[in-house]
C-alpha cells in the first residue's frame, strides 16, 4: 500500500508550520495500519486544521467551524466500520466546547487529532482556549484575563477513554496517532505546535520550548484506564438488538352506536394527579369505539406534579373541521385548579350545557345545568373523580354510553389496571346518584 | 374504517418512517420533543439511529454526517432550534446536503411561550440562513398531512438534496385526533440518485451534466470511490474554487433546481363555493378555522371561496396567479402579524389584498374570519 498524500493537492502550509509534521505523521499512520482511503474519512473543522482533508486521498467531510466532531458523530453512527478521522484547531475546540465534552462522555469510535497552535491562525492571530495568558496575541489584553485549558485533563474528566499530548516534533508522532486510532472509543491527540505566519512573530515558541512546556504538564499517555467501557456503536446495537417492536398505531373498529349525534366538546378540569389527561383520552377511545371523530387537546402545568390539568375533547359524527372547542356540551369541573384557568368559560354557558362537579366544589355562578356528586360520600378518592365522571356523563345519556367507555378502558390499559378501574366504574354504575 | 388517535409529531414521526427515514437526532424542545420520543420508538428497533444531541447545532450536524454516509436524516425543533441550525441549514443548502426539518412552531419572539401555537416563522424558513437560495417548505394543516407531507418531504429532500421543512404548529402536533390511517394517500418513495458512471469514469461530488440538474450522489465511506463533502464555495469535484464562471454557475443552479420545478410539488387544498367573489388564502392550522368560517358565511348567504397552500416555499407564484384571477377580493390569513400576505402581495400586486392576522398564542376562531369577510 502506498502513501495515501493527495499527489495533486499535496500538503501546503506557511513555510515552518507545525501541521505538515502532523500531516505526514498521519499519513504513515494510516500506512502502517494498513488502511485503504476508502476506509477512512477525514472530518476536518476550520482553520488551518481545516485544510487536512484536501491534503488525503480518503473519504472527506468540511463542515462548520467547531462542529466537525458533530458530523463526524452522524458519520460514524451511519456506518460504524469507516474509520473517522477530525483534524481540529484549538479554535474549533473553543467553539465547540460543547461537542467536545459530549464526544468524551459518548465513546464513538473517533479520533480526534488537535493542531493545537495557541491562536487563530487564519483570522489573524486572535487568542484561543489554549493561549497563554502571558502571550502577545492580536485580541489585545484580552488574553492576560483569562486562563488557558488543558484539553486533556478537561477531557478525561468528561469521560474520554485515550488522550495523549505531545509536541508535533517528536519523532515518534505516527505511533502516538497510530495508537490512538486504534483505540475503540474515542481518542485524542492533542499536537502543539508552532503557528509562524501569527503566533511566532510576537511570541518566542520553538519544539525545544514546547517540550519543556510539556514536561511541566501532568502526564497523560493514552488509555485512561478509568474511562475504559464499552465503544458506543457497539454498546448502541447490543441495546437496541434487544427493543421489542413498538406498535404507535392502535386502530379501533367501531363495535357501538353513539346516544347522541351531532358535535359535542368535553372539558375537563383539574389539577396535577387526578389523572385528567388520562380521562381525556378515554373519552376520545371510547367515541372512536362508536366511530365519533375526535379531537383531543391538553394543558398543564410546567411542574407536572403540581398546578392545573385540563383535557379538552370534541367528539362528532361529523369530520371534525376546527379544533377549538367552543362552548362546551358537558364540564367536568373536579378541581379549583382546573376551573380557575377556564373561568371565563362558565360565564357564557347557557342550560345546554351539562357541568358535573363534586358535592364540594366551588364553581362560577353559571347559567348550566349542574349535576353535583358527593364524592366522598361514595369513597371516591380524588384521582378516581375524572374516570368516576365519565360514567356520570354516560348515566345522563351525553355523548358516549357505559359500553363505549368500558370498552375504550380495555382498549387502553393492561389487563391489572382494567380490573381496577372497572371496579370503580362499576360501582357508580351500580349506584343510585340519578 | 379503523380510526386511530394520533397527534401531529405523531404522524410526523410515523410519515418519516414510512418514508424510510433511518437517522433522527434531536434536542429536548417543547412543543417539538413528543416527534424524538416517538422516532425514539420507531427507529432502533429497526436498524435505525435516534440520538439526542447536546444542543441543537449537534443534533442537526449529526444528521447532515448520516445524511452524507448515505441515510434518510430528520430533525425536529421550534423556533428558537431554527435560529441555531440556521449556519448548518446554508451548509445543506450550499453543499446539496438533503435534510427534513420539522419545525413546530410556538409563540415568539424569542422563548416565548412554549405551548403556545403561531405560525410565526413562516419567512424566516424561507430567509434565516446566509446566502438567500432556496429551501422548500410544506405546510401541514391537520394530522393527515403531517403523515403525507412528511414523506413527500423525504422524497423532495432527496431529489433536490436540499433541506425540505415541515412547517408545523403546536395546534397541529399536540392535538390529537382520530385518523383513519388506511385512507391516506401514500406517496412512492424517491431515493437519492446514484452516481451512473462508467467504472473508469472519476466521481465529481458537484458535477452536473445540465445546469438545472441535481449532482449524483455517493456516500461518504463507499467501497472503490471517494465521496468529498465541503461546505466552501466548490467547483465540481468539491474543492475551493475562486473561479467567478463557476461559482456563479453553481449558485445559479442551487437556484434553478428547486424554483424551476415547484410545479411539480405545489401542493393545495381548494374549497369553492359558487359565485364567490372573495378567495381566503391562508395554510397550515388556520386553514382549518377558514373552512369552518366559509360555513358560517354560507348560512349567511355569503360566498367566499378558499385556497389552502401546503407548499409555501419556493411561493407557487403559477397557481396563486390561476386560482386568484377571476377574484375581486384576496383576503390572507395568518397565524402571526402579516408574513406570507408580502409573497401574496408581491405575485398579485396588481390586486389589493386585506390581511387578517393575530399571534397571541390562541387560534383564530372561525367568527373572527367570517367577520373579516363581512366588513368587505
Amino acid at each position: 500500500m502506498d502513501s495515501l498524500i493527495n499527489k495533486k493537492r499535496p500538503p501546503l502550509f506557511c513555510p515552518g508550520c507545525s501541521h505538515e509534521k502532523a500531516v505526514n505523521a498521519l499519513d504513515k499512520a494510516f500506512y502502517n495500519i494498513k488502511l485503504s482511503g476508502d476506509n477512512i474519512v477525514m472530518v476536518s473543522d476550520i482553520g488551518c486544521s481545516g485544510l487536512f482533508d484536501t491534503f488525503f486521498n480518503t473519504h472527506a467531510f468540511h463542515g462548520l467551524h467547531g462542529r466537525a466532531l458533530t458530523y463526524a458523530a452522524g458519520i460514524k453512527m451511519a456506518n460504524p466500520k469507516l474509520n473517522v478521522i477530525v483534524t481540529m484547531g484549538d479554535g474549533g475546540l473553543g467553539i465547540g466546547g460543547a461537542h467536545l465534552l459530549e464526544a468524551c462522555r459518548r465513546n464513538l469510535d473517533i479520533t480526534l487529532l488537535i493542531l493545537n497552535n495557541f491562536n487563530f491562525g487564519m483570522t489573524g492571530g486572535q487568542f484561543s482556549s489554549t493561549t497563554p495568558a502571558d502571550a502577545i496575541v492580536s485580541s489585545g489584553f484580552l488574553n492576560n484575563l483569562e486562563k488557558p485549558f488543558d484539553v486533556c485533563q478537561t477531557a478525561i474528566a468528561a469521560g474520554a477513554s485515550f488522550t495523549t499530548r505531545c509536541s508535533a516534533y517528536i519523532s515518534d508522532l505516527h505511533k502516538k496517532i497510530e495508537a490512538a486510532i486504534k483505540h475503540k472509543g474515542f481518542s485524542i491527540v492533542d499536537i502543539w505546535g508552532v503557528c509562524p505566519g501569527r503566533y511566532t512573530k510576537k511570541n518566542i515558541l520553538t519544539p525545544k520550548i514546547i517540550e519543556e512546556k510539556l514536561k511541566k504538564l501532568p502526564a497523560v499517555e493514552g488509555t485512561v484506564s478509568e474511562n475504559i467501557r464499552k465503544e458506543y456503536t457497539a454498546h448502541y446495537k447490543e441495546i437496541t438488538s434487544a427493543l421489542k417492536p413498538f406498535n404507535m398505531v392502535k386502530e379501533i373498529k367501531p363495535e357501538f352506536k353513539a346516544p347522541e349525534a351531532g358535535k359535542h366538546s368535553v372539558m375537563i378540569l383539574g389539577s396535577a394527579g387526578q389523572r385528567i389527561i388520562t380521562a381525556g383520552e378515554i373519552l376520545c377511545y371510547a367515541g372512536l369505539k362508536a366511530g365519533l371523530f375526535t379531537t383531543f387537546k391538553s394543558d398543564y402545568n410546567i411542574t407536572v406534579l403540581r398546578g392545573h390539568s385540563v383535557s379538552e375533547a370534541v367528539l362528532s359524527d361529523k369530520k371534525i373541521i376546527y379544533t377549538g372547542s367552543g362552548a362546551p356540551s358537558v364540564i367536568l369541573a373536579l378541581n379549583k385548579e382546573g376551573i380557575t384557568r377556564k373561568k371565563a368559560a362558565f360565564k357564557t354557558l347557557n342550560k345546554d350545557t351539562l357541568i358535573i362537579t363534586g358535592k364540594d366544589t366551588e364553581i362560577p355562578a353559571t347559567d348550566a345545568k349542574i349535576f353535583r356528586v358527593d364524592f366522598k360520600k361514595l369513597k371516591i378518592k380524588s384521582n378516581e373523580r375524572a374516570l368516576a365522571s365519565l360514567v356520570v356523563m354516560t348515566k345522563h345519556n351525553k355523548i358516549i354510553s357505559y359500553d363505549m367507555l368500558t370498552s375504550a378502558l380495555k382498549e387502553i390499559f393492561n389487563q391489572k389496571i382494567f380490573n381496577a378501574s372497572l371496579e370503580l366504574t362499576e360501582k357508580i354504575q351500580n349506584s343510585d346518584i340519578l | 374504517m379503523a380510526l386511530s388517535l394520533l397527534d401531529g409529531n405523531e404522524t410526523v414521526a410515523l410519515g418519516a418512517a414510512a418514508a424510510g427515514c433511518k437517522f433522527f437526532a434531536g434536542y429536548p424542545i417543547t412543543p417539538a420533543t413528543s416527534i424524538f420520543n416517538a422516532m425514539l420508538n420507531l427507529l432502533p428497533q429497526k436498524g435505525g439511529v435516534c440520538m439526542q444531541g447536546e444542543d441543537e447545532i449537534a443534533s442537526i450536524g449529526y444528521c447532515l454526517g448520516a445524511s452524507m454516509a448515505g441515510v434518510k436524516a430528520m430533525t425536529a425543533t421550534s423556533g428558537p432550534g431554527i435560529s441555531l441550525y440556521s449556519e448548518n441549514i446554508s451548509f445543506a443548502i450550499g453543499s446539496e446536503i438533503p435534510i427534513v426539518i420539522v419545525d413546530v412552531q410556538r409563540l415568539g419572539p424569542s422563548t416565548g411561550s412554549a405551548t403556545r401555537g403561531a405560525d410565526g416563522d413562516i419567512q424566516f424558513l424561507r430567509w434565516g440562513s446566509s446566502s438567500g437560495l432556496p429551501i422548500i417548505v410544506l405546510a401541514p394543516v391537520d394530522a393527515a398531512d403531517c403523515y403525507i407531507l412528511t414523506k413527500q418531504a423525504f422524497n423532495l429532500a432527496e431529489q433536490f438534496r436540499c433541506p425540505v421543512f415541515i412547517a408545523s404548529n403546536k395546534e397541529i402536533a399536540l392535538t390529537k385526533e382520530s385518523i383513519d390511517l388506511n385512507l391516506l394517500e401514500k406517496p412512492e418513495i424517491i431515493e437519492r440518485k446514484l452516481f451512473s458512471g462508467k467504472p473508469d469514469e472519476e466521481f465529481m461530488p458537484f458535477a452536473v451534466k445540465k445546469s438545472a440538474d441535481v449532482p449524483e450522489f455517493l456516500p461518504i465511506g463507499f467501497k472503490g470511490r471517494l465521496a468529498r463533502q465541503t461546505s466552501s464555495t466548490h467547483g465540481a469535484k468539491g474543492y475551493i474554487t475562486i473561479d467567478a464562471s463557476e461559482i456563479e454557475k453553481n449558485q445559479n443552479r442551487l437556484q434553478h433546481k428547486i424554483e424551476a420545478c415547484v410545479d411539480a410539488f405545489t401542493y393545495f387544498e381548494e374549497v369553492n363555493t359558487d359565485a364567490a367573489d372573495t378567495l381566503i388564502i391562508c395554510y397550515g392550522i388556520t386553514a382549518r378555522a377558514v373552512k369552518a368560517a366559509v360555513n358560517i358565511l354560507k348560512k349567511d348567504n355569503i360566498s367566499a371561496s378558499a385556497l389552502i397552500l401546503k407548499t409555501l416555499w419556493p411561493a407557487p407564484e403559477k397557481l396563486i396567479k390561476q386560482k386568484t384571477e377571476k377574484f375581486n377580493k384576496i383576503v390572507v390569513i395568518e397565524m402571526n402579524k402579516g408574513q406570507y400576505v408580502k409573497e401574496i402581495e408581491r405575485i398579485l400586486c396588481d390586486k389589493k389584498i386585506k390581511f387578517f392576522g393575530q399571534m397571541n398564542g390562541v387560534l383564530i376562531e372561525p367568527e373572527q374570519i367570517s367577520e373579516v369577510i363581512k366588513n368587505g
